[in-house]
């Protein structure tokens, strides 16, 4: 699936990353822009004629706990800002999944990574996305400048949020080099209610009664039978899970109310703060379906509706932020997975699997994303196939 | 404030444009006549003034559209306005161009409680998102001070924030998708109710884009449920220094109030003749602290705060103990505005953010300038944030005091760049700080803005003169390359 290209170049300074652009651009070259790599296969365009990795840009240039903020540069990988970050009792509040495991990849994932393809954990419900922690970014865009945007200050509004833009662009407008994100005080602890057995709907039910009460949950997943019964959990029935978490009487005041909300889904049984940790960890990095070899897809739709995925009986599907996120394990054809989606208000990504990976786009929005990708990279240069308009 | 300069042919083309765009809006949809037109002569920052060409006020999407593309093809420029209230000038009207008023379009048009959001048109005021939610449970978190007035497409259009953005964000933080129009005509769906849409994420971008990239005709927000119980803390502090210090302590402790405002001396004896509620005026710095949550997590997290304020010598430690004594500690920091403008004839807000450590120097460093200036500031702050609203006191009838807080307000976003903070933490950009933005970014910074711009509206007919320094046109901008950080076209002259 990876068409490795010739040489890899590992710039070690953002100055390095431009000449490196610039000489691209003007001998008509491409390149392949990589984090850790984890997520490379994933809509994998034609081959390039280098790949430009940030693993060279890996430190941290200011960490201020007490401002919520953290700057690094962008090569910097996730692990060592997650022991940084928890050494000070704060947390990255998106929760950023490690997707190597389900990828394939035998690499770490880095926080530039994270960004450029704003990927969120289960905390994206509460907490916000990548995205929303994207607070300020130096880049170099597609002709060879350096470029800043945002600030390093967690409330800001001056000029265009770049931010938001580079987030989730997936390397095809501009190479991060160095990010400024906004961190929270991590929760004092959690706990995660568990109710066995609910089919699709109910677990549905479930979770956007749970999601309309003040209980502040932050992370509501559903596992149907077949993925509860993969590991890691090697259960016997369907998993539906609330997760909460702060200040410990918080915590069990609020668990309190819920068991009594939603007494009527039936068993519910409570898992303590490590199980709790654990449970969540693989629902994050989506572990169920790290064996299964099928395609797999990424499919975001309305939270009330996404159980009607699993109803079009397309695959096997998993369910995270409260039924808005689906992972959907189906050897379907892609146009029948995407239609699905779109009837329901939303879109789908083939995380792993051979075929275009990124939704179509059409009409005026076609015209304008292509007109933005020409204003940062107007030859081609980065990431060239990697997104659908690309 | 230098705008471009006027277009004579388009004003003399007056009596034409009004005609052909009563022809796309019919009824009483256009403003033409002198009289009319003075109501939108500026917005929130009112010291600039300027009469437009023609009021338009559209009632449907497609009307927007025809008059968006009807402008583009006869070269009119377009300023885009909510309810006006805009403190950096966003919507001061250009003399050759129009105003596009959104304010018919003011209905709620679905509320879906099952994905917590609600689908509303840009004219719906801020605080009617939450007056149609509240009585099952919900709400819409970011409440900027004019919320009673300011429009939801305005709020997109601001990236509007208030003082719950440090535990609930800014509004970019709180909406799933809008529809917008762009000056050619063309409607363009952005995200919708999931959590994230496929392609870029130009819902972000347009978000805070200050009315440069399109209009906004339909605005999808989240809507949160309504925290349990909210507990209000008073405390008083004989320094800046010491509150700002219990500030970073709540922090540290783990604790990310709803709320966190502080206020100065002269705000606080300002706050408390005016309304009486309650202050201690023998504090140099006031904190109000806001707790949410379950009733066990504002008691637990409120003796907290009590005693890390009393470790930092708080004189004052006052918590709520009902909503109305809740709300009466919020009427003071509230009413903060007119109550400056009480000893005060006129007042002029500033918006900068300052990393929070920088607090005590920037103060500081804000009282010598006023002394310098010979003018009185008063100072309000989210403190929580970061977000510094200082107050300077002028009087607008005395020769060369306008001119002075202007300078002094320069002085202050100029202070708060230099140590590592932002221009506008969340009033925008608008003409207000357009000349200040090279003290936070270089050109190739504003060229790569300015490019995004041209991809959105390449003839720059949509509110030109607001947010950048330099007008280029978008073919100059194609041209430029910038190598290795070279400047490009220094010396091109400033309108």
């Amino acid at each position: 699936m990876l068409d490795l290209a010739p040489d890899t170049k590992i710039p070690k300074t953002a100055a390095e990353v431009i000449e490196l652009i610039a000489d691209a651009q003007a001998g008509g070259r491409t390149l392949e822009i990589i984090g850790g790599g984890t997520k490379r296969s994933i809509g994998a365009g034609s081959a390039t004629d280098a790949v430009l990795s940030l693993a060279g840009l890996n430190k941290v240039i200011d960490y201020a706990p007490e401002e919520l903020v953290l700057t690094a540069q962008a090569g910097v990988k996730l692990a060592t800002l997650e022991k940084l970050v928890a050494a000070e009792g704060q947390m990255l509040p998106f929760e950023p999944p490690n997707l190597a495991r389900l990828l394939g990849a035998k690499t770490q994932p880095t926080l530039g990574g994270a960004l450029a393809t704003n990927l969120s954990g289960p905390r994206r419900i509460r907490a916000g996305a990548a995205r929303d922690h994207f607070l300020g970014l130096e880049a170099v865009t597609g002709r060879g400048e350096l470029m800043k945007a945002g600030g390093k200050v967690v409330k800001n509004v001056t000029g265009y949020d770049l931010c938001k833009l580079m987030a989730g662009s997936w390397g095809t407008l501009t190479v991060l080099t160095e990010v400024t994100i906004k961190v929270l005080p991590a929760a004092r602890t959690e706990l995660t209610l568990v109710f066995f057995g609910l089919d699709e709907r109910r677990a549905a039910e479930a979770m956007t009664q749970a999601l309309n009460l003040p209980d502040e949950i932050s992370g509501a997943a559903h596992l149907p039978r077949l993925a509860a019964t993969r590991a890691p959990l090697k259960g016997e029935m369907a998993v539906t899970a609330l997760r909460l978490e702060g200040f410990a009487a918080s915590v069990a005041a609020r668990a309190d109310h819920l068991a009594i909300a939603l007494k009527d889904f039936g068993r519910m049984e409570r898992l303590d703060a490590e199980q709790s940790h654990a449970f969540w960890l693989q629902i994050r990095d989506v572990q169920a379906f790290h064996e299964d070899p099928r395609p797999l897809w990424r499919v975001s739709v309305p939270p009330s509706v996404g159980w009607r995925i699993g109803e079009a009986a397309l695959g096997e599907a998993l369910y995270d932020w409260g039924g808005g996120l689906v992972w959907l394990l189906a050897d379907a054809d892609a146009d029948t997975v995407r239609a699905s989606a779109r009837r329901l208000g939303g879109y789908a990504t083939l995380y792993r699997g051979d075929g275009p990976a990124f939704e179509p786009l059409e009409g005026p929005l076609l015209r304008l994303t292509a007109r933005v990708k020409s204003a940062f990279d107007p030859d081609g240069v980065l990431n060239p196939g990697r997104m659908a308009h690309s | 404030m230098k705008m471009p300069l006027p277009d004579d042919t388009l004003i003399a083309r007056k009596g034409e444009i009004v005609r052909a765009l009563r022809r796309l809006v019919p009824g009483d949809g256009v403003i033409g006549d002198p009289a009319g037109l003075v109501p939108f002569q500026s917005d929130g920052l009112s010291a600039y003034r300027q009469t437009p060409l023609a009021v338009v006020l559209p009632e449907t999407t497609a009307q927007v559209s025809a008059v968006l593309s009807w402008c583009q093809a006869n070269g009119v420029k377009v300023v885009p306005r909510g309810a006006g209230t805009s403190l950096s000038g966003g919507a001061l009207p250009l003399q050759d161009g129009i105003v596009l008023g959104m304010a018919k379009f003011n209905r709620i048009l679905e509320i879906d409680y099952a994905n917590r959001c609600a689908v509303v048109q840009p004219g719906v005021t801020n605080l009617a998102i939450t007056g149609a939610v509240e009585v099952d449970g919900f709400y819409y978190a970011p409440d900027p001070s004019s919320q009673i007035a300011c429009t939801i497409g305005g709020n997109v259009a601001e990236n509007s924030g208030g003082v719950h953005c440090l535990k609930y964000g800014l509004t970019t933080n709180n909406l799933l998708g809008c529809e917008i129009v762009l000056i050619s005509g063309e409607v363009v769906r952005l995200g919708g109710k999931g959590f994230d849409a496929a392609g870029y994420d130009l819902l972000g971008i347009v978000t805070g884009s200050e009315g440069l990239l399109g209009v906004v005709t339909e605005v999808t927000v989240r809507l949160l449920t309504k925290p349990q119980t909210a507990r209000a803390m008073l405390l008083g502090f004989a320094s800046v220094e010491a509150a700002g210090g219990c500030v970073g302590d709540v922090i540290a402790a783990g604790v990310i109030p709803a709320g966190m405002e502080m206020m100065d001396r002269p705000a606080i004896w300002a706050a408390e003749a005016f309304v009486g509620a309650g202050y201690p005026t023998d504090a140099e710095a006031l904190l109000i602290v806001e707790l949410d949550g379950p009733e066990a997590e504002c008691s637990e997290l409120s003796s907290h705060v009590a005693s890390l304020a009393r470790a930092r010598g708080a004189t004052t430690i006052r918590t709520s103990t009902s909503e109305a004594e809740r709300m009466a500690f919020w009427a003071g920091r509230k009413a903060a505005f007119p109550a400056v403008g009480r000893i005060s004839p006129d007042y002029y807000c500033m918006d900068g953010t300052i990393p929070r450590r920088q607090l005590p120097y920037v103060l500081t460093a804000i009282t010598q300038m006023g002394l310098k200036y010979g003018l009185g500031v008063a100072n309000v702050f989210h403190a929580g944030d970061g977000n510094l609203h200082p107050l300077i006191l002028y009087d607008a009838d005395q020769p060369g005091q306008l001119d002075a807080a202007e300078a002094f307000g320069a002085d202050i976003l100029k202070l708060c760049v230099a140590v590592g903070g932002v221009l506008t933490g969340e009033h925008g950009v608008g003409v207000e700080k357009r000349d200040l933005m090279g003290e936070m970014f270089n050109e190739t910074d504003l060229a790569c803005q300015q490019r995004l711009k041209c991809a959105f509206d390449p003839d720059l007919l949509l509110n030109p003169g607001k947010v950048f320094p330099r007008l280029h046109r978008c073919a100059e901008l194609g041209r430029v390359h910038v190598h290795r950080g070279a400047v490009a076209f220094p010396n091109l002259p400033r309108f």
